[in-house]
């Protein structure tokens, strides 16, 4: 990051702590209902031990969650692409699956695999899986025609034509979709977490929640946002790094 | 090299509901380099397609060599744009087709390619890095690099500046001497200048009719007056196609 990008990120937090202040001078909330920032700066610095504890197992499980419905995805986009009874079979049933909230199978979920990680895990894949199979597929099915006309006169087998065109050139689509993907991951691990589990910031804020510690509930949510930022920007570096050639026509000066 | 030549029968083409070539019936004479010329729509480039197995043959067509091996597996493809892949070096680039196949690319001919179409010193460039005229050359070495017997190209060098096409013109007469080639292009003077034959392709569906050619080897000079003098000609003849 620039020293200006650098700049504008602490304009902004100093920017939207002071709107915080404000709204609580305004409304004279009560604490329990709206903490002002350096009760929840104390809370944050008070229970680090705590929060952060929480804090690890929710990263672990979002990037379990990650990892697996990324997989998933793949495999999926994949399979739907090579073997054309995938395509008939399987994109209707991948189309319904989106159909049903995974809000409302959260219980099921945590009710068959536990209150452990596994149950948060599986909800994440669930929510990630879909804009990567998606984003692949797409971006696999726009091969551009003039690519496929040449692989067609040099004799090229189906396989190479899969792995040597269709599955480089759809890279770039497909990295939107792990952008998307690793911006929503961190809502399944969370709902899972609502639902029913011993550990997790999701755990941590329900029942900060419950005992009206809304300091505590608000440092927890912080450092859920954070984690989800710095998920997402790590993300977004090492898919620009990854694809040099992914023409990127917007930079810091275009209007 | 002795390239066979081609002989192509087609009870006509339609694409569509819409007639696109008549019945014709033609010889393409080996090691020779045949220009099919016509206004844009005037059905060149799907005869061109057609040939490279990228239209389905339609019932009743032919398509044989003069040696009655089969051809498709013996051409080569060059289209308008270069067709690089955007992810792969030049080197990799020129020498896609034989990992298409499965099969392992001999890299320094690949080599040898690239300093024949003179891109040496650039091997490692993605193509982004290379300029319009470069990349075309580089879809030249990798034609070249597939080493085929005929060589099919739809209007290769439009896409570049005039003084660029005059010396890929150059270059391409040059490389692939002795193939039996087949170039669509719309630009008169490019036919002119590479063409052992030129067919213009008129009316609608359209027809092949022969134009004589100036005598002389390819590349014939731009500047010779009977290419000049051709060139008007056939000018006018395609501007009558028009309408």
């Amino acid at each position: 990051m620039n020293r200006d990008a650098a700049l504008r990120l602490l304009v902004s937090g100093i920017g939207l702590i002071g709107i915080w202040y404000f709204v609580v001078w305004v409304t004279d909330a009560p604490h329990f209902m709206l903490p002002t920032p350096l009760r929840v700066a104390q809370s944050l610095w008070r229970q680090w031990d705590i929060i952060g504890g929480h804090a690890l197992v929710t990263l672990a499980e979002i990037l379990a969650g990650l990892a697996t419905g990324v997989a998933v995805g793949l495999a999926t986009a994949l399979l739907v692409m090579a073997w054309p009874p995938g395509r008939r079979w399987l994109l209707p049933v991948l189309v319904v699956s989106q159909a049903v909230p995974v809000f409302a199978i959260a219980p099921l979920l945590v009710l068959w695999m536990g209150f452990g990680a596994a149950s948060k895990i599986a909800m994440a894949a669930i929510i990630i899986f879909f804009p990567v199979t998606t984003a692949f597929y797409d971006g696999m099915r726009r091969t551009e025609p003039g690519w496929l006309d040449l692989a067609r006169t040099m004799g090229a087998t189906p396989r190479a034509v899969l792995w040597r065109l269709r599955v480089p050139a759809a890279l770039p689509a497909l990295a939107s979709g792990l952008r998307v993907a690793t911006a929503v991951a961190p809502i399944g691990a969370v709902v899972g977490e609502w639902v029913g589990a011993s550990s997790g910031l999701g755990y941590l804020m329900l029942h900060a929640n419950g005992r009206s510690e809304t300091d505590q509930m608000f440092a927890a949510l912080i450092v859920l946002a954070a984690m989800a930022l710095a998920l997402y920007f790590a993300m977004d570096r090492a898919l620009t790094a990854l694809l040099p050639w992914q023409p990127d026509s917007i930079t810091e000066d275009t209007p | 090299m002795g390239a066979p030549g081609l002989h192509l029968r087609i009870p006509g083409l339609t694409i569509g509901t819409w007639p696109v070539l008549a019945a014709l019936e033609l010889d393409f004479a080996p090691g020779q380099t045949t220009v099919l010329l016509g206004p844009s729509g005037s059905g060149k480039s799907s005869l061109l397609r057609l040939v490279a197995g990228l239209l389905p043959m339609p019932a009743g067509a032919v398509l044989e060599a003069s040696d009655a091996a089969p051809v498709r597996p013996r051409l080569a493809w060059m289209a308008q744009q270069d067709l690089l892949l955007p992810w792969l070096s030049l080197l990799d680039n020129v020498a896609l087709g034989a990992r298409l196949r499965g099969e392992t690319p001999d890299l320094a001919r690949a080599r040898d390619m690239i300093v024949a179409v003179g891109l040496a010193g650039r091997e490692t460039a993605r193509p982004a890095e290379l300029s319009g005229g470069m990349r075309q050359r580089a879809a030249l070495a990798r034609t070249l690099m597939e080493d085929r017997p005929f060589v099919l190209m739809d209007e290769p060098f439009s896409a570049v500046d005039a003084p660029t096409r005059h010396r890929l013109q150059e270059l391409s007469a040059r490389l692939l001497a002795g193939r039996t080639v087949l170039l669509v292009t719309h630009d008169p003077l490019e036919a002119l200048r590479l063409a052992d034959r030129i067919l213009v392709l008129v009316g609608h569906p359209a027809v092949p009719q022969d134009i004589p050619v100036p005598n002389g080897p390819t590349p014939r000079p731009a500047h010779d007056p009977a290419v000049l003098h051709a060139q008007a000609a056939l000018l006018e003849r395609l501007a009558e196609a028009v309408t």
